[in-house]
């Protein structure tokens, strides 16, 4: 397994919002985590990614304890995130955000008086990046400039230049045009194979876009798994479609999400 | 090369040139005022590289300029040693050191909490200065005696001659070549690093950028340049005193980068020669001289944040904006 979580628990105070959380993921798999709003998913991914201490369990990366690891060490390591809500740096360019993430990889953040400018490896490599995004024409727009769904890809982008090993993409498309979305999923799954991600787990509610482009999917409720399987498993549990889609009638409406994909 | 040409660095020339001749057509008195500025620009091109580049804003940033003076007034009145860079040197080197320390401590916090340690520890070098006179000579001060600049003591030549002429020409060159070296750091690997920092550090953690760790050479740097501009400043005063690291020199120097613009490479320069002219001419009309500053500081705020390099840009936007509006009421008359 390339990444493991075992029993992990972690409280908000009183509130539960992670129950004894465990699974665990393999090189090649693309991983859906889904769930009803409060289940505990982005809390999931803050754990595994070392913004929050889980307060029981253990995470594990190639083997190797990562718990209460913070996000620039496991960035080194090769496990990296994308966020929810656009995280970009917005007076930077296009091109300075993804030299930022070049020049961490390459370790030359400590070069106090070496030329930029002149850096033809960072230079190139973010060029390459950013092609592999669609950005490559907006390198000189300033971050906060572009449109939503490109602020997207950026965020996204300059993580894929760290070339991790495992990405987790919180809601990759959240926030964008449905015209949008799967330009952005295709993006991301080329953009993995191209640089040689072994694993994507990704936070999404987009039902189309889960079904779509899952191997697994893990559907949490109340800080506990609820189910765990294929996206064919998943679509005859009726227990988890309810859950998910939380209304009356749910199955049937579920039927309509996911029966388009089928 | 880049800069080159997007930050109009023809202004700069112009302005060093200017600076070249200024002891050949202007007064001692404006030679004078413009070993201050040549100074502060020192000192203000590292408080930038805190405030601007790396989003911290430090109030305490006249300890290391008292650091940089105070060593300068040991080393010609306690120790004889004259030699300038000797003097720079020295101070570059506590400066870091005493940075290195505190600074482990302040940048675990940000926004009011940094800014509040740092005033912190400014006044506790400002107390030590006061109370370990038999050291410092407590609010008196020191003297600081002629430095031998290159070696050479130069002891023969009159004093303003000495401070407009040759020191003038010398801290020039120390203003120039500390731009130069901040203009390459900025512009390099680290200061990309370090916006990155500014303007989101948690995404920048995500990426792997150590932002404490950015933050810490950062505060170190900026405290470099504060000593060197506070040894290049001690010759010009004459006296050192602990008022130099007291918390209003600290403001003062904080004003001088909002009345040039913290968003510009050259605006806090600007601001320490705006400020120092500004005060020198207030100075000679009211002696309130704070109440007018405190009036121009409330106006940059609110209608310039930029400060004065960012009212171009502002002037642009308002025109826009009015050509934008004009066609609208032209279209309702009509």
């Amino acid at each position: 397994m390339i990444l493991q979580a075992t029993d992990i628990h972690r409280y908000y105070g009183e509130f539960c919002a992670l129950d004894g959380v465990s699974f665990g993921t393999n090189e090649g798999e693309f991983v859906s985590i889904i769930g009803p709003n409060g289940a505990g998913k982005t809390t999931l991914i803050n754990v595994l990614t070392g913004l929050l201490k889980p307060d029981g369990g253990k995470v594990f990366f190639k083997e190797k304890e990562i718990t209460g690891l913070g996000p620039e060490r496991l960035s080194k390591m090769g496990l990296v995130r994308s966020f929810q809500l656009v995280n970009i740096f917005p007076e930077l360019t296009v091109q300075e955000c993804i030299e930022v993430a070049i020049i961490s990889r390459l370790g030359k953040g400590t070069r106090f008086y070496s030329s930029l400018d002149r850096d033809d490896e960072v230079h190139h490599q973010a060029l390459g990046v950013a092609r592999l995004f669609g950005l490559e024409d907006k390198r000189d727009v300033l971050a906060k400039n572009l449109p939503q769904g490109d602020k997207k890809l950026l965020d996204v982008a300059s993580a894929y230049a760290l070339h991790p090993e495992v990405i987790l993409l919180d809601e990759p498309t959240s926030g964008v045009s449905t015209s949008d979305k799967n330009k952005i999923m295709e993006t991301l799954v080329s953009a993995s194979r191209e640089i040689g991600v072994k694993c994507i787990i990704q936070v999404e509610h987009d039902m189309d876009i889960v079904f779509a482009y899952s191997d697994r999917i893990i559907a949490l409720h109340q800080g506990k798994i609820l189910a765990d399987g294929t996206p064919e498993e998943i679509r005859k549990d009726e227990e988890v479609v309810c859950t998910v889609v939380g209304e009356k009638e749910c199955f049937k409406t579920f039927e309509m999400i996911v029966g388009r994909k089928s | 090369m880049g800069w080159f040409k997007n930050k109009k660095p023809w202004l700069a020339a112009i302005f060093l040139l200017l600076a070249v001749f200024v002891p050949f057509f202007a007064s001692q008195y404006h030679a004078y005022l413009m070993l201050s500025f040549f100074a502060y620009g020192v000192v203000l091109l590292g408080l930038n590289l805190l405030f601007g580049y790396t989003g911290l804003v430090s109030f305490g940033h006249a300890l290391f300029v008292g650091i940089g003076a105070y060593t300068a007034a040991f080393f010609t009145y306690k120790f004889s040693i004259m030699s300038m860079e000797l003097i720079i040197v020295t101070a570059m080197i506590i400066a870091a050191v005493v940075a290195a320390l505190i600074g482990m401590i302040c940048i675990r916090y940000v926004k009011i909490y940094f800014a509040m340690l740092t005033l912190a520890f400014g006044m506790l070098f400002y107390s030590f200065l006061l109370k370990t006179y038999y050291i410092t000579g407590g609010d008196e001060g020191m003297r600081v005696l002629r430095p031998a600049l290159l070696g050479f003591g130069l002891a023969e030549v009159p004093h303003m001659e000495f401070l407009t002429r040759i020191y003038y020409y010398y801290a020039l060159a120390i203003l120039v070549i500390a731009t130069l070296i901040m203009r390459r750091i900025v512009s390099s690997h680290f200061g990309l690093c370090i916006k990155a920092v500014r303007d989101n550090p948690e995404k920048a953690e995500f990426l792997g950028i150590g932002v404490k760790r950015y933050r810490w050479y950062s505060f170190v740097l900026s405290a470099i340049y504060a000593a060197t501009g506070g040894a290049l400043l001690a010759p010009v005063v004459g006296q050192v005193d602990p008022g130099l690291a007291y918390w209003t020199h600290s403001g003062d120097l904080v004003f001088m980068v909002l009345l040039g613009g913290f968003a510009n490479f050259f605006g806090p320069m600007v601001g320490a020669f705006v400020f120092i002219y500004l005060r020198d001419t207030v100075m000679s009309i009211i002696p309130y001289w704070r109440i007018i500053f405190g009036a121009i500081l409330a106006f940059i705020v609110i209608v310039a944040p930029g400060g004065l390099m960012g009212i171009g840009g502002l002037l642009h936007r308002w025109s826009h904006l009015w050509t934008q509006l004009k066609p609208a009421s032209g279209g309702k008359t009509v």
